[in-house]
């Protein structure tokens, strides 16, 4: 697998993809290739995640390009992103009400008492992160066995079908601003390049799909001390969404399927405000597909953060949408930091020119001191 | 890779506190170290907990570190020993250090681990109190960087803090820091005190039990040491404030449930869209209700 020169380069990459093949199924004839129905539900955090980054709420498929990717998240993601392209665009989806989102998962961080009551549902939050060694090599009855205890002890009622929300609660006692601005037009990232200063829907769009772990840094700097966003979760809900679409005949909005999302409103602390008008808290917005809790919460301040940015020009990074904006996205960055790997020998070489020369000039620059 | 390797199954037990006995030791003598200098921010080689940073870290490692066979521990979090992160904690104390009892009673208690309040009991020199801490510098909000603030710590600087509390004034005509209110040690280091609400900030002042801050994720500890000086920063003509909890009147609310009007109370909403006020440390409610209780049984006797 010589990789010296660009001729010749058909046979490296042949072998090089062969050789990604062999490490794969490198358990060898012992091993089971993994399932996507396994990948899809034992690995869900997983699933989610690449379904969020992708772009492209397709869990089956996320688990296919995870399987593909030997679990590297920025390569899935950005298969899935790759396989959105080959899909046209049919129609802008209206505005989706998360009030009638199928809950598992509601808390909240500012009231003990909501209205529904908060719902813990399935977390690791409070789970000791202590090595279950059990688990390594588990019987196949045992894992069937708690799947079946789970479903046969859960009561089938007492459940609400959905929670109004926690911020319209605020809203009604006047402790946030009354009429949430929202873009009539959505803008899409995905058919429009970004020019700034860009709308608030583009920022959430560029969120919702960044990478987890870029939107986690910025917001974590926000939080530490550059920035000055101190949030409260008045609500982080994770469950299915309904989606409604308008019939392609009718124009009737019906619904079209469900969606697993994550949806995150912070409150933060209120402005001075200019019109002298009664001071507010101020509100942060993250919401993203699949069930990925720090993301939509990273994604709600820099929401906020950014807001205000934009407001009174921002005096950190993560209140600069520019900054932010475009340097979240997993795919583009990955990319680029990738693509120092292809060969750069005609720069280089004219890089070594210069270099050579300015030394030469020293050179002589001190003999004629001397 | 080995392909013979398998998992140890056998390692599986932990020691006594979790942590190994160096971590331990390596805690204790910076808790040595933030008690010879009150107030002062003792960096520490944080460890990783069996639970997210953030979600008292700090305080556990304290806690572990300091705990021995006939210790009785009282987790408190937002006033309750019932909330799921204290019951979390609790739980995870109880299995891996095994000899120690644990207990809702203040009194009864002599290492409590906090989250955000003070018991409302008064506290004595045979307990010592462990704060978790989020933030554990005061002067981030004026200015990010660490190697700058240190020297503003050193040199006593607080000039800019108190800066952003005269602006304050001028914009809201009041100082709007609710929660973790700055609060000068010993007349030198000013400390962030745990985001307790002010309502908690008097008691740090010449408190008999000895108070100790862990800040896990940003790995310090530091402490107010029993019958130390401790005095908000404030303005002279502009006093320092705990939350008010009058009602239109002018009254103290009480807690619906014991009536106590001298505690930090808890704001609800029953079923009906009306108002409720109860006691945030729950121990403090339930033992005021057992001795009406009591009390009721005495007379009707």
């Amino acid at each position: 697998m010589g990789y010296v020169a660009i001729k010749g380069g058909g046979i490296a990459i042949k072998g090089s993809l062969e050789a990604m093949e062999a490490l794969r199924t490198a358990e060898g004839e012992q091993g089971v290739p993994l399932s996507l129905s396994a990948i899809e539900n034992q690995l869900r955090l997983l699933t989610s995640r690449i379904v969020s980054e992708g772009g492209l709420y397709h869990p089956r498929l996320a688990a296919l390009a995870i399987k593909q990717m030997q679990g590297d998240t920025l390569e899935a993601a950005f298969a899935l992103r790759a396989y959105r392209s080959t899909k046209p665009r049919l129609l802008a989806t209206p505005v989706q009400e998360t009030n009638r989102m199928r809950v598992i998962r509601r808390i909240s961080s500012a009231f003990k008492d909501i209205p529904g009551g908060q719902m813990l549902g399935a977390t690791f939050d409070y789970a000791l992160r202590l090595m279950r060694i059990d688990l390594a090599d588990e019987a196949p009855d045992i894992f069937r066995g708690i799947a079946a205890k789970f479903m046969g002890e859960t009561p089938t009622s007492a459940l609400p079908e959905t929670f109004s929300k926690v911020v319209d609660a605020l809203r009604n006692e006047g402790l946030l601003p009354q009429d949430p601005a929202r873009a009539i037009e959505p803008f899409d990232i995905t058919r429009e390049p970004l020019i700034f200063p860009i709308p608030r829907s583009a920022i959430l769009a560029s969120m919702a799909r960044a990478e987890t772990g870029s939107l986690l840094a910025l917001a974590y700097s926000n939080m530490r001390g550059y920035g000055d966003v101190h949030p409260t979760i008045a609500e982080l809900r994770v469950g299915y969404l309904p989606v409604f679409l308008p019939h392609p005949i009718t124009g009737e909005e019906i619904e079209a399927g469900e969606v697993l999302i994550t949806e995150c409103e912070v409150v933060a602390m209120y402005e001075n405000s200019d019109n002298k008008s009664k001071p507010v808290f101020t509100l942060g917005y993250g919401a993203c597909f699949g069930h990925n809790e720090t993301k939509a919460i990273s994604m709600a301040i820099l929401d906020r953060a950014l807001q205000k940015g934009m407001k009174e020009g921002p005096a950190n990074p993560s209140e600069d949408p520019e900054f932010v904006v475009l340097h979240i996205d997993g795919v583009d960055s990955m990319g680029f930091a990738n693509h120092y790997k292809m060969p750069h020998y005609v720069t280089f070489q004219s890089d070594m020119d210069r270099l050579r020369t300015t030394q030469a000039k020293a050179e002589q620059k001190q003999g004629n001191e001397k | 890779m080995n392909p013979y390797y398998e998992l140890p199954q056998d390692e599986a037990g932990y020691s006594f506190g979790f942590l190994d006995e160096y971590a331990k030791r390596e805690v204790r003598r910076n808790i040595l170290k933030a008690i010879c200098i009150p107030g002062y921010q003792t960096p520490y080689a944080s460890r990783e907990m069996p639970m997210g940073r953030g979600f008292g870290t700090g305080g556990l490692q304290l806690t572990l570190s300091l705990i021995g066979r006939g210790d009785t521990l009282k987790v408190i979090d937002q006033g309750a020993d019932d909330s799921v992160n204290a019951v979390n904690l609790r739980h995870f104390i109880e299995l891996t250090c095994p000899g120690v009892d644990t207990t809702e009673r203040t009194q009864d208690a002599t290492l409590i681990q906090s989250r955000h309040r003070f018991p409302e009991m008064r506290m004595t020199s045979a307990q010592t109190l462990v704060l978790q801490v989020p933030y554990p510098d005061p002067l981030v909000v004026v200015e990010p960087s660490e190697a700058r603030r240190k020297i503003m710590h050193g040199e006593g600087d607080y000039s800019r803090l108190l800066t952003k509390l005269y602006e304050d004034i001028v914009h809201f005509d009041e100082i709007t820091i609710s929660h973790r209110y700055p609060t000068r040690i010993n007349g030198h280091y000013v400390l962030d005190p745990s985001p307790i609400p002010r309502f908690d900030v008097p008691k740090l002042h010449q408190s008999p039990a000895l108070i100790l801050f862990g800040a896990g994720r940003e790995k310090k500890i530091y402490a107010v040491p029993p019958y130390t000086n401790a005095e908000p920063l404030v303005f002279e003509d502009v006093p320092f404030r705990t939350e008010d909890f009058s009602d239109a009147q002018g009254r103290r609310r009480s807690c619906h449930r014991c009536g106590a009007t001298d505690s930090f109370l808890d704001e609800f909403t029953n079923n009906d869209g009306e108002r409720i006020y109860q006691c945030s440390d729950s121990d403090y409610c339930h033992q005021r209700l057992s001795t009406q209780h009591s009390a009721v049984n005495e007379a009707s006797r």
